[in-house]
């Protein structure tokens, strides 16, 4: 049976997959954003899942705004990497898992969320970045990706509520799958930002450290939390935070933090990180560890 | 029309269904700037380029003059307005920077010292604005 053995939590900041291109990770502005990351690399190479299932939102790359899906799962075989207006990044294609990414859309549509089908699409830095950060700088991705776009774009974004629901749903739809597969969960974006407009570069770290606390603690704090305190707290950017509870529900009940990272600033953004094992599989592992 | 409450939230413009309708050609011209042909077509005669999409005038004009806040009142959404920076051969960042009324340098510095407090910016009607 796959299993979801783990959520992570991190921002995508395009700056960052830029500063890792450019071979800049040895820089003073950037070289504690890399280090903060080494313990997510370290964390793969030891659980080596089989599987990622990448919440991430497109910025206006693979869809432009003749249609706006609220959740699109990636179906195909492969995705290319997308030129965002300065040259595509230089990481491996990213290759899907189709038939096993057709059956989350199948389970899901029954338990009535409506997934947008999508056979062919690029991919920008809000997949990307997250697996360079999680994976490093492969010649071919360790693991195989089924991206799940949400729009965060135009307002509104799904409630919080609605994506810690898909989260639920879509730890069913895994549990229910016949093949022995480690599955992790990403939910990427934020922390507080924003990007537009006089207000731009607000950061708000107590709103996001008490986000980071509640994801183990408080989880239905989080998930009551309404889309205005999102814009006018910690930025009108932070909504991507929602993308967050989709990986939160996905892990059942009970969670180990097992790790933590957070820094201001990478470019405009709060950067936060968090690795979420499931209780089962933590329990697991501790036992492993004392055998 | 219904006053939304992220109205309230001052130097922000909420890319909403409204703005997104308004703004529709406006965000379908700057996705054409990802086409490297595109970028040059533009670049070499802006308005010529910018006839092809039908925007107002007004529109128009504030895409030449990269007059950034105007054209998010206008419905376009900063994500594409991003490709008009780029093609410009600037950053991210520059055009935040701009946004704000700020040099790159002077917002790069605020950022490092650990971004914009929220403290002053959560109410227009605490600001006085409205």
């Amino acid at each position: 049976m796959a299993k979801i053995i783990a959520g992570i939590g991190t921002s995508h900041t395009p700056a960052i997959g830029a500063a890792l291109d450019l071979g800049k990770t040895a820089e003073p502005y950037w070289a504690p954003v890399f280090q903060g990351y080494a313990p997510c690399q370290q964390w793969m190479e030891e659980n080596k899942p089989d599987v990622v299932i990448m919440v991430y939102n497109d910025h206006v790359n693979a869809f432009d705004f003749k249609i706006i899906p609220t959740f699109a799962i990636g179906c195909g075989d492969e995705f290319a990497i997308a030129d965002e207006g300065w040259g595509a990044r230089p990481v491996p294609v990213v290759r899907g898992y189709p038939e096993f990414a057709s059956h989350l859309v199948q389970s899901l549509v029954l338990d009535e969320f409506d997934i947008t089908i999508v056979n062919e699409m690029q991919v920008d830095h809000g997949l990307t970045v997250p697996m360079s950060l999680a994976f490093g700088q492969p010649k071919q991705w360790p693991v195989k990706v089924i991206p799940l776009a949400v729009n965060v774009i135009q307002y509104p974004a799904p409630t919080g509520n609605r994506c810690y629901n898909l989260g639920k749903a879509i730890k069913k739809a895994v549990e229910a799958w016949d093949e022995d597969l480690k599955v992790v969960i990403f939910g990427t974006g934020g922390m507080s930002h924003q990007i537009q407009g006089p207000r731009a570069g607000l950061i708000n770290t107590p709103f996001d450290t008490a986000f980071l606390d509640d994801l183990s603690r408080d989880p239905k704090r989080l998930v009551n939390i309404p889309p205005i305190e999102y814009l006018r707290e910690a930025g009108n950017e932070a909504i991507e935070l929602v993308m967050w509870l989709i990986m939160r529900g996905a892990l059942g009940d009970k969670v180990d933090e097992v790790y933590r990272f957070y820094h201001v600033p990478a470019s405009s953004t709060g950067v936060g990180h968090i690795i979420l094992e499931t209780g089962e599989y933590h329990r697991q592992r501790q036992g492993k560890a004392a055998a | 029309m219904k006053i939304e409450e992220y109205e309230d939230i001052p130097g922000t413009t909420v890319f909403d269904a409204q703005r997104a309708r308004k703004g529709y050609h406006i965000n379908q011209f700057l996705y054409s700037l990802m086409k490297d042909e595109n970028r040059k077509a533009f670049l070499a005669d802006e308005h010529k380029y910018l006839l092809g999409y039908p925007m107002s005038e007004e529109a128009r004009q504030a895409v030449m003059k990269r007059d950034w806040n105007r054209l998010l009142e206008l419905g376009a959404v900063s994500y594409a307005l991003a490709k008009l920076a780029f093609t410009d051969g600037h950053s991210y960042q520059y055009m935040a920077a701009e946004m704000t009324g700020m040099t790159q340098q002077q917002y790069a510095d605020m950022m490092i010292h650990g971004g914009r407090s929220v403290e002053g910016w959560r109410s227009k009607r605490e600001r006085g604005e409205a």
